[in-house]
């Protein structure tokens, strides 16, 4: 199964349970407290899962590692191969 | 460096590495090459450097797309300071792209595990040698350099290139789950007979050609571990990240969620 299969099916089993809970569809008589939170569910869960990203990412973004010691000793490497390889011959 | 397990026990049994006809294990590192007349030399004398201060069994193996600026003199130089036994020069007349660059590569090839990297000196050498450790540790088919895990990072991004690549890889993690912190990497070590199985099966471009070899793996159950690099960018004040490449990039990621 692709992953957009996946989705689509989960998506589709999700969404129909909460349509026949919320329609009382399958005879139940849900306490009004729950259908007051049931109803809007699908609304709050895409408002977290947006929220989620943003705070993500942005963590990710604040402490991507930055690699200051690598670029020195890469320009320190890059004098020494020019020297070595000028005097092993080579004409850049 | 710490290096982190990401491997699923295999459906299929564990075969031993193979090992060429001397018993030893050979390494090469395929290097395609276009304008690169500068950083060759560097690259391949860093190569050179960390192999042999390693005792590895490598080979380098250059694959120049006809370069006008004149790469391949360069390489030919290279060739007769090294020898022709660790220097192998494979060029093409034209840009001819990526995959065919290392379906070329590896047709010349005689190690039993390949090393892909660019060629600019984004990607430093001295990470091989942990690769190859990892590889053992695990005998993982695939060891993949991540830039997002561990001490893993990169030089010379700017904000905007640093919430692109975040952001883009978050999507790709919700979207394909691929068991890999680092899609878009190109500094990656293969078991040569899976890199030649992968590339088959691979039909995509640029980025997502990388994205597509570790989706792919996963497909085939191929083990993969990661060893955290540092990518440095030298390309100052030059935006490689442009609008047509994000689009491209979303396009190829929502055909691999599509069908795979």
């Amino acid at each position: 199964m692709t992953k957009l299969a996946q989705w689509l099916w989960g998506l589709a089993i999700l969404g129909s349970t909460w349509a026949a809970l919320t329609m009382g569809a399958l005879g139940l008589e849900l306490p009004s407290a729950c259908q007051e939170v049931l109803w809007p569910l699908p609304a709050c869960l895409l408002v977290s899962a947006s929220y989620y990203a943003l705070v993500t990412v942005g963590y990710h973004v604040a402490t991507f590692h930055e690699c200051e010691d690598a670029v020195c000793k890469l320009q320190d490497q890059i004098l020494e191969a020019g020297a070595d390889l000028a005097r092993r011959g080579l004409s850049f | 460096m710490a290096s982190l397990e990401l491997s699923r026990s295999p459906l299929r049994s564990r075969r031993e590495p193979e090992v060429c006809s001397a018993g030893q294990d050979k390494y090469s590192v395929l290097l395609p090459t276009y304008n690169e007349r500068e950083n060759l030399p560097l690259i391949v004398w860093l190569l050179v450097k960390s192999f042999s201060e390693s005792g590895i069994n490598y080979e380098i193996v250059i694959i120049d797309d006809g370069s006008p600026d004149g790469t391949r003199d360069v390489a030919e130089q290279l060739e007769k300071i090294y020898g022709s036994d660790k220097i192998l020069l494979r060029p093409r007349e034209k840009k001819l792209g990526l995959g065919t660059a290392y379906i070329h590569g590896m047709q010349h090839a005689t190690g039993n595990y390949i090393i892909i990297m660019d060629a600019d000196l984004s990607h430093h050498p001295k990470f091989i040698p942990e690769f190859i450790r990892k590889q053992k540790e695990g005998n993982f088919d695939i060891v993949s350099g991540t830039r997002y895990k561990g001490n893993g990072g990169v030089y010379g991004w700017d904000l905007k290139r640093k919430i692109i690549s975040r952001g883009a890889n978050f999507i790709t993690q919700i979207l394909l789950r691929p068991g890999a912190s680092d899609l878009t990497g190109s500094f990656r070590l293969y078991r040569k007979e899976v890199l030649q199985k992968l590339i088959e099966k691979c039909v995509s471009k640029g980025y997502v050609f990388q994205m597509e070899m570790i989706v792919r793996a996963r497909q085939l159950n191929y083990t993969i571990g990661e060893v955290p690099i540092s990518f440095v960018d030298r390309v100052y004040g030059e935006s490689k990240l442009g609008g047509n490449e994000i689009v491209s990039f979303l396009k190829g990621l929502l055909t691999l969620f599509a069908t795979t």
